[in-house]
């Protein structure tokens, strides 16, 4: 009875090739309970939306995606993105740079609330914005007077977007700055470099990574983001319509391949988001590294 | 949650600002700050209770907002366990184990926070819809995934679902499974280790964890407007309600709603720095720890002079950071 044993070594030799190092009890458990959850969540929604946009074929995605309402809504959405990236890679890293560089009063609250639009719920933080700057609102009513309107328009959407995604860059550049040696700068000092060379030349170059690695994840948190910005954008298609919108209303009217082809596109666009932040940061990475 | 360095900046000229650059740059960081989000945050107060208490209390007794509330309770009452059971197995196996697959696990992990809200729900729309082949064969059976609460926590639970494992992979991938190792090698079982060495060194993180989750499950929006169907007086949550509220310019309404899911952010906020403090404390302890062997003991049990003197320092540093 040789062949016997064979067949489970072979199969053990599987199993425990899955698992190299094998000393706490509970892999079984916690392997199953894993592949379960994240193939019902995870993969098997996606292969889903995958497959109802392969039926409609290359010719359809491209048909959904050039419509002149859906074309508007790209544009739109990603110029504001980037609007909204470009105004928060300022003012995030402001912010990081002077939570760990100075001490002031009242900068652990400062620090606590930089996280808050993470907690508050996106409809929150949407009526909020809207009714603040709406023509009659608290802050629009001053707009209103100098002829800028805010609310209903892509200024709007901005500055939804640029509340919302806030603390991503802030949080991604802080504990860069925080572990960020002072030998650096005190060379440069030596070497008579002014404090303004000095983050041009010596701290900007460290925090690039960081900096650009939230700026990513904001910029495709941005494009995606829905519940704050529908209250204050107007939604005037053509005009303040964003990509996310464009799914809802395609799915009221039943149009779930053109609803699931736009959809494809925001996972597309994360998808190149991702990896260019990645080259960018090996690119970096390589040329920080030399050092 | 990072622990913040005490390291003073402004008394090394090499990393000193002239005054006025801080005083500018922590003004308009502030400003910027109180613009952007303490303004809209306070605004939520202000327009909930601009009627006063009366009109409050009663926006928020209406059947529908009851319902909403009692809608979103149950929800995360559902989303809760099946969370933490999944976050638990994910952290454990991410963290004790090797084996292949792990990346894979890890980038899954991460999908979820990288997909916009809108296309989660439309996903769920497209796998349990009533024209898809899981949707048709479910209704079959006479359930109803989509436009009813199934449909509405299978959303809650893909938005939320890596929060818990994301919080409890960085602290149990630096704790290491010595101690677990050590109570198997005494004679514990699986689970008498699980619940006498593991839990009490994650609780903290899993309890944040667990409230992350709950703030996110309760306030979740756009995928949960997705599948919901808006029906009235059935699947309205408290932030589609919100919406309905605002749309039919019943203000009161919207914002008492919102000042409620605006109170549980602040909470979130509060305990995540209560966190912060005792990870901050933890950490000093630690560090005083692994500092004790190296330290010299003379034969009868008193630290060298010099050694007191240099753990007094670390102490004091590390209280000053804290």
């Amino acid at each position: 009875m040789p062949a016997a044993p064979t067949v489970t070594a072979q199969k053990r030799s599987w199993f425990s090739r899955l698992n190299k190092r094998h000393v706490l009890p509970g892999f079984g458990l916690s392997m199953g309970i894993t592949v379960l959850s994240l193939s019902l969540l995870v993969v098997l929604p996606f292969a889903m939306m995958a497959f109802t946009t392969a039926q409609m074929g290359w010719s359809g995605f491209i048909e959904t995606i050039t419509q002149p309402q859906v074309f508007a809504a790209i544009k739109l959405s990603l110029w504001m993105s980037f609007a909204a990236m470009l105004t928060n890679m300022v003012f995030g890293t402001l912010v990081a740079w002077v939570l760990v560089r100075y001490e002031f009063w009242g900068k652990s609250l400062i620090n606590a609330l930089v996280d808050l639009p993470f907690a508050l719920p996106t409809a929150v933080t949407g009526i909020s914005l809207a009714t603040l700057y709406a023509p009659n609102g608290l802050i629009g009513q001053w707009f209103d007077k100098i002829g800028i309107k805010v609310a209903f328009t892509p200024l709007g959407i901005w500055l939804a977007l640029v509340v919302v995604s806030f603390p991503f860059i802030v949080r991604a550049v802080q504990p860069v700055l925080a572990e960020l040696s002072v030998e650096f700068e005190e060379a440069a000092a030596v070497l008579g470099a002014n404090r303004l060379k000095t983050f041009n030349k010596v701290i900007l170059p460290e925090l690039m990574p960081a900096l650009l690695m939230g700026a990513g994840m904001m910029f495709a948190r941005a494009t995606g983001e829905y519940g704050s910005v529908i209250f204050i954008a107007g939604n005037i298609p053509m005009q303040s319509e964003i990509l996310p919108l464009i799914i809802i209303s395609k799915l009221e009217q039943f149009d779930i391949q053109g609803a699931s082809a736009v959809a494809l596109f925001m996972l597309l666009i994360s998808f190149v988001i991702l990896l260019t932040i990645n080259i960018v940061q090996w690119k970096l990475s390589r040329r920080v590294g030399a050092r | 949650m990072q622990i913040s360095n005490s390291y003073d900046y402004q008394s090394n000229a090499a990393t000193k600002d002239a005054p006025w650059v801080k005083r500018l740059f922590v003004g308009v960081a502030v400003l910027f700050m109180v613009a952007m989000l303490v303004i809209p945050l306070m605004a939520v107060f202000y327009e909930a209770f601009k009627g006063g208490w009366q009109l409050y209390l009663a926006a928020l007794v209406e059947p529908e907002a009851l319902q909403a509330i009692k809608l979103t309770l149950i929800t995360a009452a559902i989303v809760l366990p099946i969370n933490m059971i999944m976050g638990l197995a994910i952290a454990w196996l991410v963290t004790r184990y090797q084996f292949r697959g792990k990346q894979l696990v890890t980038t899954l992990l991460d999908l979820p926070f990288s997909v916009s809200p809108v296309v989660a729900g439309l996903m769920f729309v497209l796998l349990f819809g009533v024209n898809s082949f899981v949707g048709g064969w479910l209704e079959s059976m006479g359930i109803q995934v989509i436009f009813a609460v199934p449909g509405i926590v299978l959303a809650t639970l893909f938005v939320t679902f890596p929060f818990i494992a994301r919080e409890l992979i960085p602290l149990m991938q630096s704790q290491g499974d010595s101690e677990e190792q050590a109570a198997l090698t005494l004679g514990a079982n699986g689970w008498q280790t699980f619940w006498h060495v593991t839990i009490p060194n994650i609780k903290w993180a899993l309890l944040y964890g667990l409230i992350l989750t709950n703030a996110r499950a309760m306030g979740e929006f756009g995928a949960v407007s997705v599948v919901s169907g808006h029906i009235r007086g059935e699947t309205n949550t408290m932030p589609l309600l919100v919406e309905i509220a605002y749309n039919e310019y019943n203000f009161t309404a919207a914002f008492a709603l919102s000042s409620i899911l605006a109170a549980l952010a602040l909470l979130t906020l509060l305990v995540q720095q209560v966190m912060t403090k005792l990870q901050t404390r933890k950490f000093a302890k630690a560090t005083r720890l692994q500092a004790a062997p190296k330290l010299p003991v003379s034969a009868n049990g008193k630290l060298d002079d010099d050694n007191s003197a240099n753990l007094a320092a670390n102490t004091k540093a590390l209280n000053e950071s804290a």
